[in-house]
């Protein structure tokens, strides 16, 4: 065997558990989703193709609005995320130095340590009828009777800023700590204040890991089961319990298929807008990382 | 007279560190002013608190004779040059040198007006379009200055910007450095650790060691007639050699090193020195001249030796041979460049003479 028999098969070995991942896992499941998707059913157990399913969708208000409402609440809950990680990502990469830094960011990572579910019930501990915010007001006498404090939006979008807080700090900790001091202190200098430094100096910098922050985050929300079922409660009206409800409910495979598409699809455009708007690009976002 | 910064009396303290201690100086305006030191000898904490960016832990700075002791550093008619320039990477050269002037409010046309002088005045004028990392490393230190010079600022503080560039960009960067000073007319502060930086382009400069200041002067007075034994050893090169004073009289000092080698030096008004005591005995090696003939007492030095060439140090321009004595005494001497000494071999037998108010003394440390 010569050198370059030996390189295409180390080559051949290299890419075998990346092809077998992104072929099982990826491409043959979106296929036959896909192939599902587009499947009528006419009569029992006789379907024809047709995008009936995808019709379906845009005839029927409820299952748009909640799309609609999903990808709307995504992004509030993206923001909300990027507006409170920042100063914490900031605080963290720039102003803290050495033990203290370690230890702050190793905090960010430590409610993590648990799973989803444990920290949702948490936070249901918190925030029920007779949970311990709703008690505490009580005993402090602001208000009268139990007040519950689940099943509606704002707890959703709460409880989604706080399960996605991680992904938000690592990239920007990592961006704001390649952001040299001298530049914050070269823009002070020449007579910079607060806002114009971070607006010229340290947002421009940041901005490819705000924006992969972002994207993780958006993703991760979209397409989020646990923390809006749980918190919203039968309200919530996400979309991927309208996914679950005709897969598993409905047992309506091919609407749940053409869902996941449709899905797929708006999460795509989304971030590909979002990537436009902000003139940056996946390579200098997420491939940087 | 009339001075664009002061400092009287800066102390500044890190817990029990005490970075710098009690400096007093003041720069007349539109000089270039240069402090000199090792690394750590607090010239960087020095010029921090003159931009504003450390507090002193006492004493006073003006700028033209007002305090801005309370003035943040965006409010301070000072602007830095920082040692890695700190051009900010995400604006064309253009929004660099203009960034000063969009924070001052500048109207638009103004700043473009501005913005395309400062250019043209580092010879860079059509370079306003272009992204930072398209500039060399000497363009964007035109840059830089450019950036702090657009916004007039009463003093230019200058932290070792040369420090990062090759050789020979240094070399021609000082020059031009000294160029612009004059140009622009501004009182300019240079720290650096380099003593040829120093020594090229100031009017004055301050040796800083330990965080105080050894001795302020032309460059001229710190190489030719140091005080402290610091300067003497920092400011060029030297031989440095430990003695004991043998014999005083009213010109000469006569002492013998611990290599058993004898010279004499100048008696000055600094010197006030005794029969017995321990100094240490500073030449230049470049004020030491070589004579193949062996021949003492010639061409009226009053230090004259025979020594054998132990080593050459061929360096071009900077070529030095390490004598010794026939005590013992390591000497080394700068080679002129004449072509005389070119086949100079180790071995060789010459003769080292020197004036003596060349050598200088002073009292021991220890």
């Amino acid at each position: 065997m010569n050198l370059s028999n030996q390189k295409r098969l180390a080559l051949f070995l290299l890419l075998t558990p990346f092809v077998l991942w992104l072929g099982l896992l990826v491409v043959i499941p979106h296929i036959d989703m896909f192939l599902l998707s587009i499947r009528e059913k006419v009569a029992p157990r006789t379907y024809e193709m047709g995008f009936a399913n995808y019709a379906e969708f845009f005839n029927e208000p409820l299952y748009w609005n909640t799309l609609a409402r999903t990808a709307i609440m995504s992004i509030l809950a993206t923001v909300l995320t990027l507006i409170i990680a920042f100063p914490v990502a900031y605080y963290i990469a720039k102003m803290l130095r050495g033990k203290p830094k370690s230890v702050l960011f190793l905090l960010c990572l430590l409610p993590f340590w648990v799973s989803e579910l444990v920290r949702t019930f948490g936070w249901m501990i918190l925030l029920r009828e007779t949970g311990i915010v709703s008690s505490f007001l009580q005993w402090a006498g602001v208000i009268d009777a139990p007040v519950e404090l689940l099943y509606n939006d704002v707890t959703v979008v709460v409880g989604l800023v706080y399960t996605s807080m991680l992904f938000m700090v690592v990239p920007l900790v990592s961006t704001l700590d390649s952001l040299d001091d001298s530049l914050i202190e070269a823009a002070y200098d020449l007579g910079g204040n607060v806002f114009s430094v971070m607006r010229e100096v340290v947002i421009p910098h940041a901005m490819p890991g705000i924006i992969s922050g972002c994207i993780v985050v958006f993703m991760l929300t979209l397409g989020n089961y646990l923390t809006p079922i749980l918190l919203g409660g039968k309200s919530s009206m996400w979309f991927t319990g309208q996914i679950y409800t005709q897969f598993i409910t409905r047992f309506n495979w091919e609407l749940g298929a053409a869902f996941g598409f449709l899905l797929l699809f708006v999460s795509s455009l989304l971030v590909w807008l979002g990537l436009k708007l902000s003139r940056q690009s996946l390579a200098t976002t997420i491939a940087r990382n | 007279m009339n001075y664009d910064l002061e400092c009287r009396n800066i102390t500044k303290q890190f817990g029990e560190f005490t970075a710098v201690d009690n400096v007093s100086f003041s720069i007349p305006k539109g000089s270039f002013f240069s402090i000199l030191g090792p690394s750590g000898c607090g010239k960087t904490t020095l010029l921090r608190m003159i931009a504003g960016f450390f507090e002193p832990s006492t004493g006073d700075i003006l700028i033209k004779g007002r305090s801005v002791l309370n003035t943040p550093p965006n409010k301070r008619p000072v602007n830095l040059v920082f040692q890695h320039l700190a051009l900010f990477p995400m604006m064309t050269v253009a929004e660099n040198v203009g960034y000063g002037l969009r924070r001052a409010k500048v109207p638009k046309a103004e700043i473009k007006q501005r913005v395309a002088e400062a250019l043209a005045r580092i010879d860079l004028p059509d370079a306003g379009n272009k992204r930072i990392d398209q500039l060399s490393g000497g363009q964007k230190q035109r840059v830089a200055i450019a950036r702090c010079m657009v916004l007039n600022p009463d003093v230019l503080l200058l932290d070792e910007p040369l420090g990062a560039l090759d050789l020979k960009l240094r070399e021609r960067m000082k020059v031009e450095l000294k160029q612009l000073q004059s140009q622009f007319d501004t009182t300019f502060v240079y720290i650096t650790h380099d003593q040829s930086e120093a020594l090229v382009m100031s009017d004055q400069v301050a040796v800083m060691n330990k965080g105080q200041f050894e001795q302020v002067g032309t460059p001229q007075e710190l190489y030719y007639s140091p005080q402290t034994p610091f300067v003497a050893g920092f400011v060029g090169e030297t031989n440095k050699w430990k003695g004991r004073i043998t014999a005083i009289n009213e010109e000469y000092i006569n002492l013998e090193t611990s290599n058993g080698l004898h010279l004499s030096a100048l008696r000055t008004e600094q010197n006030v020195l005794e029969v017995g005591q321990t100094v240490e005995a500073y030449i230049r090696p470049e004020s030491i001249t070589l004579n193949r003939m062996v021949d003492r007492g010639a061409n009226g030095q009053e230090n004259s030796l025979a020594a054998s060439v132990k080593d050459v140090l061929f360096d071009g321009a900077n070529s030095r041979a390490l004598m010794l004595s026939e005590s013992g005494q390591e000497i080394v001497v700068t080679l002129p460049q004449t072509g005389e000494f070119a086949n100079l071999r180790a071995g060789d037998q010459l003769c080292l003479g020197w004036r003596k108010e060349v050598t200088r003394l002073f009292q021991s440390q220890e």
